[in-house]
């Protein structure tokens, strides 16, 4: 089967006086389908890494082919159009927009295809609610609603277009033990249920174990890549 | 849609900014159309009372006072060829002496075609006493004159002129002109009487003219000129009152002057608020990238704050402005009880306003709508 994704030669370095290179001629592919962890110690590069994944970030050297295509030769316009329609992020941070509902933040990548919210699209809405636990704060306001539930409804929003790729920054990096476990069961159920591939970043190595694949990075170069 | 959408959503949700920046737009467009309706019934009062009864384009001659006498053709032909006439009024001039009793005044005395002459000079109307001359030998006299002289109704009065000629008439009534050097010397008459006095045959000194527009008067005065290939004399009320031409031009500069400013002031007023609203919302931004908006769309949510600020105030702003002129109207008042500066609705100034308002409003989102275009969503992730 092709890969979801992959990196040749990646290479990437900040400034331009004092130049810091914080990736090292990275080379990986993702299986669809699969659950990945990045894990290794801040300052690694695997956030870097993790955002040149999701074309937020451009690599200084080399290639991101995300479904076969070149994304390094893609317009911003186009990149835009790919991380809606096939990329679903999950940072650290909630992100959701405080102007809007639980539910208007969930429906927001397929409002701004500018297609108008069908009912069926709302079904899917209120299914993906369902599935994370966040039903009853459906009409509540972002700032309304307790971390947990923020990061759950960012993991809907996440989902909401269907990707195929799900990239997440350490999305329990806020939340208590407890409510570390339910979501990474989530992210599991999810990944299970739909097939999206997921690539997780995380410093928690009990949870690193319960995924397909585990890659460690230490100083910008791949130290350890463990399939399971 | 989405960037409307979400240009609502965020004007909303900053209510307090909004109704700020709303405030500032619709003061600054109030002042403006207030201060423009106001000067424009300034001007409009102020010409009114130099030029509305009298003459604004006048034909003559050479001499003064010289005859015409194909006048009935002249007055014809400006009715066929020359557009924009509002009154046209023949009139002969016959500057001349009077003696009642042993007393002598100097006089202007005038024939008209009553009803022509009454809708430039509202005879009917500035009659304070008796009537208007309806036999050959009748005359109405200015208050001044009245008063000077001690003239009563029925008065007779023997006017001469220095070429030996004299007739007598008699007053049949009194007008006030409200400007005291007609009051003094005028006597009107009906065009017979006046040329019967001094043995004039069908002839006049002059035809006047009220134009539509006040400000063609000198344009409509060359058209004529032309007409007659230059066999007469064509004067107009601007070459005749520079001053107040250079008068009203200076206000009209001041009042665009301010208004000028006012919008300025308004445009950088947006322009900074949704600077600070851009830096406010700079993670929203970031994360909508992210998720899939492109630079125009992100270009658009800040372009349609402007807009919206610009419809909303504007319709404030104009609504504001048009109150403080109804009560500026209302209050600012002559002991008489008349509005002291009569401003009158000028429908497109209004809209211009508010159009004003609306081109200015978006326009200062523009630069605001460049920085969130140009938000790198790395930016916001990488930062936190």
């Amino acid at each position: 089967m092709d890969k979801i994704l992959t990196l040749k030669n990646i290479n990437k370095v900040y400034g331009t006086k004092i130049k810091t290179q914080v990736l090292f001629d990275l080379n990986l592919s993702f299986e669809p389908g699969s659950f990945n962890s990045i894990i290794g110690q801040s300052g690694s590069g695997k956030s870097t890494l993790l955002n040149i994944m999701g074309t937020l970030d451009r690599p200084t050297e080399g290639i991101v082919e995300i479904m076969g295509k070149n994304t390094v030769e893609m317009s911003k316009r186009d990149l835009a159009e790919l991380r809606n329609k096939s990329l679903g992020f999950v940072f650290q941070f909630h992100y959701l927009l405080p102007e809007f509902t639980a539910m208007e933040n969930i429906l927001l990548p397929v409002m701004m295809q500018n297609k108008g919210v069908s009912q069926e699209v709302k079904k899917r809405a209120e299914e993906l609610m369902e599935i994370v636990g966040i039903e009853k704060v459906k009409n509540n306001k972002a700032n309304d609603m307790s971390g947990g539930q923020q990061q759950r409804t960012a993991i809907a929003r996440a989902l909401m277009n269907r990707p195929k790729l799900i990239l997440a920054d350490e999305p329990t990096g806020n939340l208590d033990s407890e409510a570390t476990d339910n979501i990474y069961q989530l992210l599991k159920e999810i990944n299970e249920k739909y097939r999206s591939t997921f690539i997780v970043i995380t410093h928690d190595k009990k949870i690193a174990e319960r995924t397909d694949r585990v890659i460690e990075l230490r100083d910008g170069k791949i130290h350890l890549d463990l399939l399971r | 849609m989405f960037s409307l959408k979400t240009a609502w959503r965020f004007l909303r949700s900053g209510k307090g900014q909004t109704i700020l920046i709303l405030a500032g737009i619709a003061i600054g467009i109030s002042v403006q159309v207030f201060i423009g309706l106001l000067i424009q019934g300034l001007q409009t009062t102020l010409i009114d009372t130099t030029i509305g009864s009298n003459s604004q384009v006048t034909v003559g001659t050479e001499e003064n006072y010289g005859e015409i006498e194909d006048w009935e053709n002249i007055v014809h032909r400006i009715n066929q060829n020359v557009d924009g006439i509002r009154f046209i009024s023949p009139t002969l001039t016959l500057p001349s002496f009077i003696s009642i009793d042993d007393e002598r005044e100097s006089t202007l005395f005038r024939g008209f075609d009553l009803d022509r002459g009454s809708e430039i000079y509202k005879f009917d109307q500035n009659l304070v006493e008796g009537s208007l001359p309806e036999e050959k030998g009748e005359v109405i006299v200015g208050i001044g004159m009245r008063d000077n002289l001690g003239l009563i109704l029925g008065d007779s009065l023997n006017l001469f002129n220095f070429q030996g000629q004299s007739g007598d008439v008699t007053v049949v009534g009194f007008v006030d002109f409200k400007i005291t050097m007609l009051n003094d010397s005028w006597i009107i008459s009906n065009l017979p009487t006046a040329q019967e006095v001094f043995d004039r045959n069908d002839t006049v000194t002059a035809i006047e003219i009220q134009v539509e527009r006040v400000f063609d008067a000198d344009l409509i005065g060359e058209e004529i000129d032309l007409l007659f290939g230059g066999n007469y004399v064509v004067t107009n009320w601007k070459e005749e009152n520079q001053e107040l031409l250079s008068g009203l031009r200076g206000q009209d500069i001041s009042s665009i002057m301010i208004q000028v400013f006012v919008v300025i002031a308004v445009v950088l007023g947006i322009a900074s608020v949704l600077a600070i609203s851009v830096i406010q919302r700079s993670k929203q931004i970031g994360i909508l990238k992210a998720m899939g908006v492109n630079d125009g769309m992100a270009r658009n949510i800040f372009l349609y704050q402007g807009l919206i600020l610009g419809l909303l105030g504007g319709i404030l702003g104009v609504s504001l402005g048009l109150t403080i002129t109804y009560l500026f109207t209302l209050f600012a008042t002559n002991p008489d009880g008349s509005p002291v500066v009569a401003i009158s609705m000028n429908y497109q100034f209004v809209i211009l306003s508010f159009v004003i308002a609306v081109v200015a409003s978006t326009s200062a989102a523009l630069i605001p709508a460049r920085r969130s275009s140009r938000l790198e969503p790395i930016e916001v992730i990488r930062n936190g």
